[in-house]
């Protein structure tokens, strides 16, 4: 299963269903709603916290919260994801 | 007499609605506190048209109205209640044009309120760079408001801005979204139990404890029925809400948005790339704190000196120019020194919020806070805990403040509990008297001077202590909250000079009002206790005189002998009597139990108060050092000050908490005297227990 801690620096993905109960409203506030593209833009040492961009928002949030957040990975060629 | 409305400013955090305040009132403006939080509440006055004025309120940022922090809980606090003093006739919402999308899904809240809200659309500046255009036209129709498109930058549409205001009663009320499809069945139950009452109204006052739970929602009886819906099936409903909301907004900015991404020049991610880089983000990182510290602890010098000076004249001057008297001598000597005591921190709490204020208007905190959170977690922390332990080297009452901005209350409590424990200035001279004393004035390895090793190593061991016990604390604190942490990167722009400037200004006054108060009470009792005392202390002078009739010894000798006889007899003296058996153990006399004493007022009086004790005419850290240096101890009859002793007292300053006014700020923030207490007795013993470990150690 494919989350958001699972995005490799550039890589990009759609953001499926999450539960609410694991999931902070905040969160989806900040413009992280399913059906969203998600990109991983930058990591911290150890992959946590981890920069996102989503729905036109920048911001960062931990591993855990990340790993909650189902996605399914773009399929990309090598060109593209070196332009992000 | 004009008549007053309310104006309300509400926004996102990093939409520039603080500048937007700044310009809508000058310097027209108040910060206080909210009743019983420690929530900062600014307020002002805008002038209009025809003499019109308009009680401007700044409401704490807000991504939503669904709070989930006790900032947040203000505004829905405030927008729920008709009967507030301060609920706003018209609510300006402030939003960035950057990020339009996100900041319009609060807008939409607002409106469905019922309040007249006008639309602001910030940094206009920005559009040309970022390749953005906009139809206000049809924005203003889409979204049934009046729109302001305004730099604060520049300074541009405020005179736009004013008239939306002036004539907010035009303004139309009607919801962006029909509350009931979010869910029909359970919208009507609501609105058939309530039939007077807004539905969207409701619903909050039904979910706001979902996330936060503060609200007194007495107002409306026979709620509580509605909460039989459980609390994951509301919260599936308040996600369902924002997800309607973002389809209504998605679609108004399809028609009305144009970002034309190909031209758009992008320094964020360049930025980015370097300030954020797993090696080279902490150098710069490093870099920045030296800039900082050098600020701190070299340029604030000149100032400070300055302020030394002049109040240690102003004080002589009161004593020669005032009628002799008990009066003088509380204003010469209680007073004055008091105020000193305070004006003297300003150039370092000034600078220290220069740069913090820099650091925060461009955007370059949030990165540092996502650099350094995964270290800090170990710790019991949060990345946004880096700030408060920085500023805890100039002074810890400004550095508690500034963990404000924690959303994870643990996390927030600890940050303050161990900020104490980092070096201070008010602990600098401290140590530098009695590192000149008792460590050895050598080299190691021929190149670094042993006493500055030692300096930097009491540094270490205040953030080492800091650290350890936050790790400890994360331990042992039974505190569930949630782990959640997330943060904006917002985009990088360059401070506005004027925010930075009433930043500055704002806090250093409300420190000098705030904790200057009881450093200033605290100094007039102190004098009170060193200048009067019973018995012997009132025959001083004919005590001293008949004890020196034998030895020929000038006047000045003879009358600072006096002193330290009085001293010895005040009530001071003898609390540093009383205290003697217990600090004996770690290597002091009642003098320096003195000493102790009055450093809780603030740490650096240690060395103005050994100055009297020892008798010494004047502060002059030479002639301090060698008296001090010839201190013998009355039972071993060897040096007093050895390297016993005072690695001992080094390690007590470094550990214990002996500054009222930081707790009395760490009272103010947590709301309570529990922790300040816990935070007093758990220091002191650790200063206590390590003191008395070296002192029998190197005995």
């Amino acid at each position: 299963m494919a989350t958001i801690a699972s995005l490799k620096q550039g890589q990009r993905g759609i953001i499926k269903e999450f539960s609410v109960d694991v999931v902070p409203l905040k969160l989806l506030e900040m413009g992280c709603l399913p059906g969203n593209e998600v990109a991983l833009v930058q990591t911290a040492p150890f992959q946590d916290p981890m920069y996102l961009t989503v729905n036109g928002a920048h911001l960062a949030i931990r591993k855990e919260t990340a790993a909650q957040i189902e996605i399914e990975i773009i399929k990309q060629d090598l060109s593209t994801s070196l332009n992000i | 007499m004009a008549k007053q409305f309310n104006v309300a400013l509400i926004g996102n955090p990093n939409t520039g609605k603080t500048s937007v305040f700044n310009r809508l009132t000058g310097l027209n403006q108040q910060v206080g506190n909210y009743p019983g939080i420690t929530v900062e509440k600014k307020q002002g006055i805008c002038r209009l048209d025809r003499g019109v004025k308009a009680h401007v309120l700044d409401l704490p940022g807000t991504y939503s109205l669904n709070a989930s922090s006790l900032d947040e809980n203000v505004v829905i606090e405030l927008l729920l209640n008709k009967n507030d003093k301060d609920f706003p006739d018209v609510a300006v919402v402030v939003t960035d044009i950057e990020n339009l999308k996100r900041n319009l899904l609060l807008f939409t809240q607002i409106k469905d309120l019922g309040i007249p809200t006008i639309l602001v659309i910030n940094m206009a500046d920005r559009m040309k760079r970022k390749a953005i255009t906009v139809d206000i036209a049809a924005l203003e129709l889409r979204l049934e408001t009046k729109i302001a498109l305004i730099s604060s930058r520049e300074n541009k549409g405020f005179e736009a801005l004013k008239k939306l205001i002036t004539n907010y009663k035009r303004l139309s009320v009607t919801p962006c979204l029909n509350a009931s499809s979010i869910a029909p069945e359970y919208f009507d139950r609501l609105r058939k139990t309530f039939p007077n009452q807004d539905i969207y109204k409701l619903w909050l006052v039904i979910t706001q404890d979902v996330n936060f739970g503060k609200l007194d929602r007495n107002q409306l009886k026979g709620v509580t029925s509605f909460k039989t819906e459980s609390i994951s099936n509301l919260k599936r409903l308040q996600q369902k809400e924002t997800i309607k909301r973002y389809q209504f907004i998605n679609q108004v900015l399809k028609e009305t948005l144009l970002v034309d991404k190909e031209n758009a020049k992008d320094l964020r991610g360049k930025l980015d790339r370097v300030l954020m880089h797993t090696f080279w983000g902490y150098v710069i990182f490093l870099g920045v704190l030296l800039l900082i510290f050098q600020a701190i602890f070299d340029w604030s010098s000149y100032p400070m000196d300055f302020i030394d000076s002049t109040f240690a004249s102003l004080g002589e001057w009161a004593k020669n120019t005032l009628p002799a008297g008990d009066f003088t001598n509380l204003i010469a000597e209680g007073i004055i020194p008091g105020l000193g005591g305070i004006i003297i921190f300003i150039p370092q709490i000034a600078f220290l919020f220069f740069f913090i204020s820099i650091l925060e208007e461009s955007g370059y905190m949030s990165r540092v806070v996502f650099l350094m959170d995964r270290v800090m977690r170990r710790f019991g922390l949060s990345g946004k805990s880096v700030v408060p332990l920085i500023a805890g080297t100039a002074c810890a009452i400004p550095a508690i403040m500034a963990t404000r901005n924690i959303e994870n209350w643990k996390e927030r409590l600890i940050t303050i509990l161990v900020t104490p424990f980092t070096t201070c200035s008010a602990r600098l001279p401290v140590y530098l008297i009695i590192i000149a004393l008792v460590i050895p004035d050598q080299r190691v390895l021929g190149i670094f001077s042993l006493q500055a090793l030692t300096l930097m190593f009491m540094y270490l061991l205040g953030f080492g202590a800091a650290i350890i016990s936050a790790w400890m604390l994360d331990k042992v604190l039974q505190i569930r909250s949630k782990t959640f942490f997330v943060i904006e990167m917002p985009n990088y722009k360059l401070p506005l000079f004027k925010n930075v400037g009433i930043t500055v200004v704002e806090k250093t006054k409300s420190f000098v009002l705030g904790a200057g108060k009881i450093i200033l009470a605290i100094s007039i009792i102190l004098w009170v206790l060193a200048s009067y005392g019973p018995g012997d202390f009132n025959n001083a002078a004919t005590i001293v005189q008949r004890e020196n009739l034998e030895t020929s010894i000038s006047q000045n000798q003879l009358e600072t002998k006096i002193a330290a006889f009085k001293l010895e007899h005040s009530y001071i003296g003898h609390a540093g009597k009383f205290i003697e058996p217990a600090v004996r153990p770690l290597g002091y006399d009642w003098k320096i139990g003195i000493a102790l004493i009055s450093s809780f007022a603030a740490r650096e009086v240690f060395v103005g108060t050994l100055a009297t004790i020892y008798s010494v005419g004047n502060d002059d850290v030479e002639t301090i050092k060698n008296r001090m240096a010839a201190e013998t101890n009355v039972k071993t009859g060897k040096p007093l000050f050895n390297f016993a002793s005072g690695v001992s007292l080094l390690l007590f300053y470094a550990f214990a908490m002996q500054c009222m006014s930081t707790l009395a700020v760490v009272k103010r923030e947590t709301n309570s005297w529990k922790w300040p207490l816990w935070q007093l007795i758990i220091m002191t013993a650790i200063a206590y227990i390590t003191a008395l470990g070296a002192y029998q150690w190197f005995k």
